[in-house]
């Protein structure tokens, strides 16, 4: 039986989260909880870490909860699969340029830096739905897929909102990318983490079978 | 690409859904969060509702069509009207809302721009603009378009924007509900003052209207409502139509 945590340190849109992780929740899933006790962490089997807000803000929040130390045992030593989104995910990061420089949790190697736009004018934050490139097929990646029926002629798009991009070191870990300007960093992924960048709770059909591929990795 | 978002906007009164002509005369349109999840059905990017005679004790069937439109609709939820305060915006968002919208309490204290920015986030507040044409501008309009507040509605939108807004909501009250195409003018201004998004709002009458308003307007998404409602116009039939015309719109998840 798997027991999903959403973590609610302050900051977010944890309810839109978790209507959707209701919504596709078989029989499989015991309970969904949202929050932020050191307790839940070591019981559950599932992270999400949401995030809306600022970088250090977010930060702050986590630290306030005092959930900095239990949450990297249970995902870095105990391997249990988490799910960053949005500044949930760019808090991974080693540093991050929002209203100053912060150190981040350095999960992830790189850097969450302001979108560049370059000379076109484009609007910033980056909202709305934009296409997805599926750069890398991790196991995962086949298994969602398969559940959208994805063919090479289908476009697939994820609703995004931010103005700062997580530039990742090692290519190997940008899963899915996008464009808004240049290029932006819309899943990375290694080991048992994994960050999205769109808000799969409100990317409609597609998000929601993101989110059951996720709620169904296996421990 | 950043595809162009089409959004149905349902105006709330007391958990129904209404709509009027130029502000007023409002008649029944149905239950919104049943109207919501058609549209999210339907392709809409994004929802919006406006609970327009939000008065503090009418807020508790708002707040409850919120969040049973959130149980069902994945997609951006943006809620307006009546918001006077932090708490305001906090209710909003607990109960699912993703943006809040505020027109008259921005006007009456611009820092709750930056309080609440600073809070949620820039992408979580929308500045709403009524704006009503004066020979050769635009006057910003609070109270549901009931006062004129004086103040030129390119630069509040400006002044919105630098206090932290992460979108506006500019509505032409003259082309509000007369199905005569947006304020074509007014949108192209406001969208080249601001570096963030523009939503363009009041007059779509057909197809070529929602063109327009990106094409010519510049607005990063189009809102309409009582074409949606009465079911003249839908959102798949704009989306087919734009895509016709080389506007990228998301048509994969329907």
């Amino acid at each position: 039986m798997n027991r999903i945590l959403i973590i609610d340190y302050g900051s977010g849109n944890i309810r839109s989260v978790y209507n959707a992780v209701k919504k596709v929740s078989s029989k499989k899933i015991s309970e969904i909880k949202v929050s932020s006790s050191a307790n839940d962490l070591k019981k559950c089997t599932h992270i999400i870490l949401p995030g809306v807000g600022a970088f250090e803000f977010c930060l702050r929040g986590l630290k306030r909860k005092k959930l900095l130390g239990c949450l990297e045992e249970v995902v870095l030593d105990n391997k249990k699969p988490f799910l960053g989104i949005c500044v949930g995910m760019q808090m991974l990061a080693t540093k991050g340029y929002e209203n100053g420089e912060f150190s981040g949790l350095n999960w992830i190697n790189g850097e969450v830096r302001k979108i560049k736009t370059g000379k076109q004018k484009l609007k910033i934050p980056h909202m709305g739905w934009n296409n997805l490139h599926f750069k890398r097929k991790t196991k995962f990646i086949k298994q969602l897929l398969r559940k959208i029926e994805f063919d090479k002629n289908k476009e697939v798009s994820a609703y995004f909102v931010h103005s700062y991009n997580f530039n990742n070191k090692n290519q190997n870990e940008k899963i899915i990318t996008s464009n808004y300007g240049g290029e932006i960093t819309a899943m990375i992924s290694k080991d048992n983490i994994i960050g999205t960048q769109f808000h799969p709770e409100k990317s409609h059909y597609f998000g929601l079978a993101f989110l059951q591929t996720f709620i169904e990795q296996k421990d | 690409m950043l595809k162009v978002r089409i959004i149905p906007c349902l105006d709330v009164d007391n958990g129904r859904v209404v709509k009027g002509i130029n502000f007023i005369s409002l008649r029944d349109a149905g239950d919104p969060v049943e109207q919501a999840t058609i549209y999210s059905r339907e392709g809409a990017d994004e929802i919006t509702f406006l609970d327009i005679t939000a008065t503090h004790q009418k807020r508790k069937p708002m707040l409850e069509v919120i969040k049973k439109t959130a149980e069902q609709c994945f997609v951006p939820l943006t809620v307006g009207g009546g918001i006077q305060n932090i708490s305001g915006i906090t209710e909003f968002l607990l109960a699912g809302a993703d943006k809040v919208s505020m027109n008259s309490a921005a006007i009456k204290n611009p820092n709750l721009i930056k309080e609440s920015s600073n809070k949620f986030g820039n992408q979580c507040i929308v500045v709403a603009i009524d704006a009503k044409k004066k020979s050769k501008s635009w006057n910003v309009y609070i109270n549901g378009g009931r006062v004129d507040t004086g103040v030129d509605a390119i630069a509040w939108a400006k002044k919105a924007e630098s206090l932290g807004a992460g979108e506006i909501l500019l509505t032409s009250m003259d082309k509000d509900g007369t199905k005569s195409g947006f304020d074509l003018e007014l949108t192209a201004k406001v969208s080249a003052a601001v570096s963030i998004p523009v939503v363009a709002s009041g007059g779509v009458g057909n197809l070529q209207d929602f063109f327009d308003g990106i094409k010519i307007g510049g607005a990063s998404a189009v809102l309409a409502a009582s074409v949606f409602h009465f079911k003249e116009i839908t959102i798949r039939d704009v989306k087919n139509y734009l895509k016709s015309k080389n506007i990228d719109v998301r048509t994969d998840n329907f």
